[in-house]
């Protein structure tokens, strides 16, 4: 789109490092190289700092092969490789959330070999969300975090701080929905690319300036005219993916996509928090109740509906796996996933992501994929 | 090496009665509905003395050493795994996973007739693939599934809530089964198969141990064959007993200097599965006079173990031997949580470090010379951090090599390669060939 509305997040998305250094020097503050979206991050908001989650650069690089065997997810070694090319030398501490063990090496790794980590801390979240003790379990292990915090940061978290921060928070989440519910729409006034420009500069930003540069493009949306066909209406499901490469070319090739479940976007800021009048647990639980990492999403496949119900709720014609190549959980619940979506009317089409990607080869893909779910004639 | 430099060796008197145990649990799983008993699956790693208390004539089929035994049927093991590819899943995922779903897709089991529908799913969640794997058993067989979720941080870092969550979850974990079988819990039983299990881990880490005597008395290629059974059934009173029986012959072993490699000369450890069908390249190893004397592996995947008072490693001192009792449900639960998170191989799920430490502590103790460590593309949960164990040990001046394989799918390894990489880390290590 040539109106610019979403170039503040473009930007913050292209400087992320600038961004974060130039923060860290008006504020004084400490920056927090996070991993997994499942960081309570409301705790570093609290106590002054600023999670940034660290994603890869889609470049090729040869630093993370003595440290993490080529068998292991893409997406754990580019972020790796990150650390220790030095591109978040600005960051004091880091902090792993548990999740999947493949980017628990990522973080291994970085705390060891990462020479400007000053601390690191790795919080056992359970993984069993759905065991009626995992909230317990899951408070007691914030608490610890939060405790943590107090100890080196010499301040007291009070439960004061630990509110604000997530009414910030949740804010943020409330108007990153805003601004999906405009991809609801037929021919829709917000891109995928833009999307995911807005979530993922979301987990890198300072929340209050996010949310300002939020509430400026929903108040310019309702007017928005858009200048292209919406073509097919594509979902995407995955896990981390910021390869805006190629979701330019998919929605260049007559496609918008209007949703996705991927923790890149959604998964990230889906669901707000319930105060219960105790923030810890309030923080605890949003976590718990989240939609479900694959990791995470057992007995009951909880994800199949879910992603189910955002197909239809987007109105998505079609959905396209985004697989990071060796990512077990993923690839663990991809056949049968895939099985209940097109069970539901919702073809796939499935392509295998690595820390580089062909988007030649993808684009032929994608085409003949488009192709099939279109009736006209071709010539 | 003369012949007059040999050491001497002998059978071990128990192996055949190995077997027959293994090849009996195999048996006893299949034909359990015939004498009116129930079957469940689930991991190697689940806390099995809680459908022990739901009676004798409970059996299971723990995953991964069942489908370790179906690769050495490569045939049969490529078979199933085709099938589990075809259904859709990655060939890059766990292969014992791949070739327990293609045997439940082809419906055929590896110690003949069709493949047994499991009654329950009892299964533990440490690694990914834990619960992905049993998920799709219970959508496929359509039976009810319990997960119980262990990942509560390293041992050293453990707290009374971590403890309470994976207790609680016992709990809920016998209501499970309760519900899913109509069965009630004996207490009773419970408590008698958590001991066993207790025996049972704690006396294999002793036999482990006794490997650290020169000549060795066991070599890993015969411990494989040995450890199996606590990956099947270690809250069973067989094999806690086997393990008693087994501790004495080979303390027997030491004490008359029986080596299990009559031509020793160099200590050996590896790490993680083997590649199943080709554990001939232990006896490749030695050809060099070269024995692996062990692993992290196999000493602590199922043995527990302790630092004793002089520093050394050992078995984990049993509670009661303490004096520590378990008269009720709930101590019992909380003793028996704390006795799994302190498992050796579930350490390096949070830290790699934690491993490099273990595996030092190995080389030092069992006066290892070199390390072979096992590229494992077939299982990412103990092949996690391997990269880190290397630097470690390398820099600890520990002589050190790779090779990469996969413990349950062929493919993926090449045994000219690695016999080549092998060459070399000999010729390193000062080693040559008894001349043929």
């Amino acid at each position: 789109m040539s109106d610019q509305l979403f170039d503040q997040f473009k930007t913050w998305y292209e400087k992320r490092h600038d961004y974060a250094r130039a923060w860290k020097q008006r504020t004084g503050g400490q920056v927090v190289a996070t991993m997994c979206t499942y960081t309570p991050e409301e705790l570093l908001i609290a106590a002054g700092m600023l999670p940034v989650r660290v994603l890869g650069a889609h470049e090729p690089q040869n630093v993370s092969e003595p440290h993490i065997f080529g068998m292991f997810c893409p997406f754990c070694r580019d972020s790796l490789a990150q650390g220790l090319l030095g591109r978040f030398d600005y960051c004091e501490g880091v902090t792993l959330t548990q999740s999947c063990i493949q980017y628990r090496q990522a973080f291994g790794s970085w705390r060891m070999h990462v020479p400007t980590v000053q601390w690191d801390y790795y919080c056992p979240m359970p993984n069993d969300v759905q065991s009626q003790h995992a909230r317990k379990a899951h408070t007691s292990e914030v608490q610890r975090f939060r405790e943590f915090l107090e100890q080196l940061t010499g301040q007291k978290l009070t439960d004061d701080k630990l509110d604000a921060a997530i009414a910030l928070v949740d804010e943020n989440r409330r108007l990153l929905r805003q601004i999906y519910d405009y991809r609801k729409e037929a021919n829709p006034k917000v891109t995928g690319t833009e999307a995911v420009y807005a979530a993922l500069t979301a987990q890198f930003v300072d929340k209050a300036e996010h949310n300002a540069a939020m509430k400026a493009v929903l108040a310019a949306l309702p007017d928005r005219k858009m200048d292209r066909d919406e073509g097919i209406r594509f979902m995407t499901i995955g896990s981390e993916n910021d390869d805006i490469a190629f979701m330019n070319m998919v929605e260049s090739v007559g496609s918008t996509i209007v949703i996705d479940d991927q923790c890149s976007g959604t998964r990230y800021f889906w669901n707000e928090s319930k105060p219960n009048g105790n923030p810890v647990k309030t923080i605890a639980e949003r976590y718990c109740d989240r939609p479900a990492c694959p990791t995470k999403d057992y007995p009951t496949h909880t994800r199949f509906d879910h992603v189910l119900g955002l197909a239809k709720e987007y109105n998505a014609r079609a959905a396209i796996f985004l697989q990071q190549k060796f990512c077990d959980p993923h690839e663990g619940d991809y056949p049968d996933l895939k099985r209940h979506l097109e069970s539901n009317g919702i073809p796939t089409l499935f392509l295998e992501f690595d820390i580089t990607n062909p988007i030649g080869p993808f684009r032929i893909r994608i085409e003949a994929f488009l192709e099939t779910l279109r009736e006209d004639d071709l010539f | 090496m003369t012949t007059a430099d040999l050491y001497p060796t002998e059978p071990l008197k128990l192996w055949g009665k190995a077997k027959q145990l293994r090849e009996q649990y195999y048996q006893n799983y299949a034909s359990a509905h015939e004498r009116g008993g129930l079957r469940w699956s689930g991991s190697a790693w689940a806390l099995d003395a809680i459908p022990t208390a739901f009676g004798d004539d409970v059996y299971s089929l723990t995953g991964e050493p069942y489908a370790a035994s179906v690769s050495h049927d490569r045939k049969f093991a490529k078979e199933c795994m085709d099938s589990a590819e075809a259904y859709g899943f990655a060939r890059d995922l766990c292969s014992y996973m791949r070739i327990y779903w293609g045997g439940m897709h082809l419906d055929k089991y590896a110690f003949g007739g069709k493949f047994p529908k499991p009654d329950f799913i009892f299964q533990t969640q440490i690694c990914c693939s834990h619960s992905k794997w049993y998920q799709h058993v219970a959508q496929v067989e359509k039976v009810p599934q319990f997960y119980l979720d262990v990942g509560v941080g390293p041992f050293k870092e453990l707290t009374t809530d971590r403890v309470e969550y994976v207790a609680n979850q016992l709990h809920d974990g016998i209501a499970f089964i309760e519900k899913a079988t109509g069965r009630k819990c004996d207490d009773e039983r419970l408590i008698r198969a958590i001991r066993n299990e207790m025996r049972s881990t704690s006396r294999w880490a002793d036999i482990c141990a006794l490997n650290k005597a020169k000549p060795a008395p066991l070599d890993e290629k015969t411990m494989y064959s040995l450890y199996v059974l606590a990956t099947l059934h270690k809250s069973s009173q067989w094999c806690a007993d086997f393990y008693d029986e087994l501790y004495e012959e080979v303390k027997d072993r030491v004490a008359r200097g029986i080596a299990a490699v009559p031509n020793e000369r160099c200590r050996l450890m590896s790490d993680t599965q083997p590649p199943w069908a080709f554990l001939k390249i232990f006896r490749y190893l030695e050809t060099y006079g070269a024995i692996s004397i062990g692993s992290l592996y196999t000493f602590g995947l199922e043995g527990i173990w302790e630092e004793k008072p002089d520093g050394s490693w050992g078995g984990r001192t049993l509670p009661w031997e303490k004096g520590i009792e378990m008269k009720d449900r709930d101590t019992a639960l909380r003793l028996y949580a704390d006795w799994n998170l302190s498992k050796p191989q579930w350490q390096h799920f949070y830290n790699p470090q934690l491993k490099t430490e273990m595996m030092l502590r190995i080389v030092k103790e069992w006066g290892v010379d070199g390390v072979m460590l096992h590229l494992n593309r077939g299982c990412e949960g103990l092949s996690l951090g391997i990269m880190e164990n290397r630097l470690g040990i390398a820099k600890a001046g520990v002589p050190i090599m790779t090779f990469e394989g996969n413990m349950g799918d062929e493919r993926e390894f090449d045994e000219v390669r690695t016999q080549a990489r092998v060459d070399a880390f000999m010729e390193q290590l000062g080693l040559r060939k008894k001349a043929a």
